[in-house]
């Protein structure tokens, strides 16, 4: 049995604040049970790090920087080239992470350099589809339809314009070694992801979906269920690929029409109010299936 | 007629004074703060034939903006200390280029991340100094919520007028609270809206300096065809290193904000007329100020304040003028001092003593009462 002593060891501890059902918090502890103790990381601005590090609270057992929201890449990239340059850099796991607004928008030019580089850093992006921390405005990653405080849905708009930004094809198009995307609806899957990102040398990118309970607005008890609906309608692909070429995905068990996953949340209630709203459903739907197409999911 | 009164925030003042004042433009980025003036914004541009963009980052914000801006279009950004302090190199670029602007800083604690939930006034300097080189800019430091709605007006008006960025600095205290607004009627505040040159294109010269007039930037597609650039430039707009035009280029962009600031500046005296302590507060503090001043007439001491609502240009007459009267000034400032080294330059002699509050919270009337009174004993 798992003691509250026990939890206390690990190296993302008990005493965050996250909120209850955070999928954020969940990966955490999983990818640091794999990473272990020496582990360096660098974390941008955000949920991550507000919620983990408050006086006198911090959760983290593991040598910890708040960069700024910009630059977790480059503080990487200083920390790895400067503990290569001394020697020291063997047997040491250096970690950038960040939530997507963070990762794909105000940071992407420092990861862009981190990747062409190839330092040997592993990039977290943790994806929950918005700007979390300030309040739940759009970001790069937020999907297509989602109502956000500034993609609101309304007589002018359905919500967020236009689809999720395709991050994974961005690392993989600077010809990194490891790309992979996760989901805290898996965590095994995750935690090979993980184990095998470590085992890498070079640069490696590895996006998670993590549902947020009151961005998304759904019951925090849906957490895990709305991280695998993702998946398994299509709307979240799974993958593992070296340098430009995809090498796994994780199928379908059980194909799943978009509507089930989208009806358990706040941001997309919007959708189901009239015909026009139905028929953005269908516009989602076709998203999944071009996913499931292109990535061989079934 | 009944007055239009409205309870909102002091963020939701600035977007609904940058509607009255026929803002089309938003392109901002999220940040504690400010990101209701985005939030807000987000939902009523769009309904108004506007365009409100939430950018990729705060650098790109401030660039959408002064692309409006060029294309003829009201233009508004909104951010916060670490915002504005990205957005540096386009303000530099924006003043270089003379295109107005309006920036919106929510100020916070800093450096750094800070205090993104706990308000400041820690950016004065920023607003003045932040970017590099020699140039000029205009800033304002509401104290009210009412106050942040007409002033964004005025802003919005000092930008085209001027053909400069001017900053709007609210803080944590007033971008959150709730006060009331009067709504006036569209037709009874003054705004200038933008307009072509009353000169055919063929002798448009966007930048000229030598007139000593601020030409209208004539926005692009118009017929008139000039270059912009962030090089020195002479009259034309093409990039010179003549060491005459330089020199001229380079005054011009102080001169013009200077040489006007009878018509830039703005002020507010309380109980100044006999004054013999005078308290010079803006923002949010100047609220505290007020309050201090009135229990330390109660007390006998006759104590006034001087409160600059536009920070820069620095009211420099209005100081040394009251200066010369009070022999003893209180500078109480949410930082480690940044107006205080203005007062100082200006205060003939007086004696000049700051109270800095640097833990996140407000400037209390009873810190502001107890330092007058320290004061009025020596």
């Amino acid at each position: 049995m798992l003691t509250k002593e026990d939890t206390r060891k690990e190296l993302f501890t008990m005493g965050h604040t996250g909120c209850s059902g955070c999928a954020q918090s969940m990966s955490v502890k999983l990818i640091l049970e794999e990473l272990g103790e020496k582990t360096i990381a660098a974390s941008a601005t955000g949920c991550l790090e507000v919620f983990s590090t408050r006086y006198p609270e911090s959760s983290w057992r593991i040598p910890w920087i708040h960069s700024l929201f910009e630059n977790s890449a480059a503080v990487a990239t200083g920390v790895e080239a400067a503990l290569r340059a001394s020697g020291k850099k063997e047997g040491i796991t250096v970690i950038a992470q960040g939530g997507d607004g963070g990762t794909a928008d105000i940071g992407l030019q420092a990861l862009s350099g981190m990747f062409e580089r190839n330092n040997d850093v592993l990039y977290i992006c943790y994806d929950n589809g918005a700007y979390m921390n300030t309040g739940y405005q759009r970001s790069g990653l937020t999907p297509y339809d989602a109502y956000t405080s500034t993609s609101p849905a309304g007589k002018e708009s359905f919500g967020n314009p236009r689809p999720k930004k395709y991050m994974p094809d961005i690392a993989m198009a600077h010809r990194i070694p490891y790309t992979a995307v996760a989901s805290a609806g898996y965590p095994v899957d995750l935690k090979k992801k993980v184990r095998k990102a470590k085992s890498i040398k070079g640069a490696k990118y590895l996006q998670i979906d993590v549902p947020c309970v009151p961005g998304w607005k759904y019951e925090p008890r849906y957490s895990v269920k709305l991280a695998q609906l993702a998946v398994q309608t299509g709307l979240y692909p799974l993958f593992e690929a070296e340098y430009d070429k995809i090498i796994s995905v994780k199928k379908i068990s059980r194909k799943v029409p978009v509507e089930e996953y989208l009806k358990l949340q706040g941001r997309f209630k919007h959708l189901f109010k009239d015909e026009a709203g139905r028929a953005e459903i269908e516009k989602i739907q076709k998203i999944a299936d071009e996913n499931i197409g292109r990535y061989g999911l079934l | 007629m009944a007055q239009n009164i409205r309870l909102m925030q002091g963020n939701e003042a600035i977007a609904e004074g940058a509607l009255l004042a026929g803002c089309n433009f938003m392109a901002g980025y999220p940040i504690t703060p400010s990101s209701e003036v985005i939030e807000i914004l987000s939902s009523r541009l769009v309904r108004i034939g506007g365009v409100c963009i939430q950018m990729e980052d705060e650098i790109a914000a401030l660039g959408a903006v002064l692309g409006a801006s060029l294309a003829g279009a009201k233009a508004l950004t909104a951010s916060s200390g670490p915002g504005i302090s990205l957005k540096q190199e386009h303000i530099g670029y924006a003043s270089m280029c003379e295109i107005p602007c309006v920036i919106i800083n929510v100020m916070r604690g800093g450096p750094s991340t800070g205090l993104p939930t706990l308000p400041a006034q820690s950016d004065i300097m920023q607003a003045r100094w932040g970017t590099h080189g020699d140039h000029a800019i205009i800033a304002i430091t509401p104290s009210s919520v009412n106050e942040s709605f007409y002033e964004t007006i005025r802003a919005f008006n000092l930008a085209l007028k001027y053909r400069t960025p001017v900053m709007i600095l609210t803080d944590e205290i007033i971008g959150h609270m709730r006060e009331k607004v009067v709504i006036p009627e569209k037709k009874d505040v003054e705004i200038i809206d933008t307009a072509l040159p009353d000169i055919p294109p063929e002798e448009y010269k966007p930048y000229n300096f030598k007139s000593g007039k601020v030409t209208p930037l004539a926005p692009m597609g118009e017929g008139y065809r000039y270059h912009v650039t962030g090089l020195i430039h002479s009259e034309t707009g093409f990039p010179s290193q003549k060491i005459d035009i330089i020199q001229d280029a380079q005054k011009w962009l102080y001169d013009k904000i200077y040489k006007n600031i009878k018509d830039i500046e703005k002020f507010e005296e309380f109980l100044t007329g006999d004054a013999e302590i005078l308290v010079v507060a803006y923002g949010s503090t100047s609220r505290s100020a007020r309050q201090a001043i009135s229990m330390a007439r109660e007390d006998g001491i006759k104590a006034g304040m001087f409160r600059p609502i536009t920070i820069w240009p620095f009211p420099d007459e209005q100081v040394s003028r009251l200066a010369k009267r009070a022999k003893k000034i209180l500078v109480p400032e949410m930082n480690m001092g940044q107006v205080i080294l203005e007062v100082e330059r200006n205060a003939c002699g007086s004696y000049v003593r700051g109270l800095n509050v640097v833990n996140g919270e407000p400037i209390t009337p009873d810190m502001i009462y107890a330092s007058i009174k320290e004061i009025s004993s020596l």
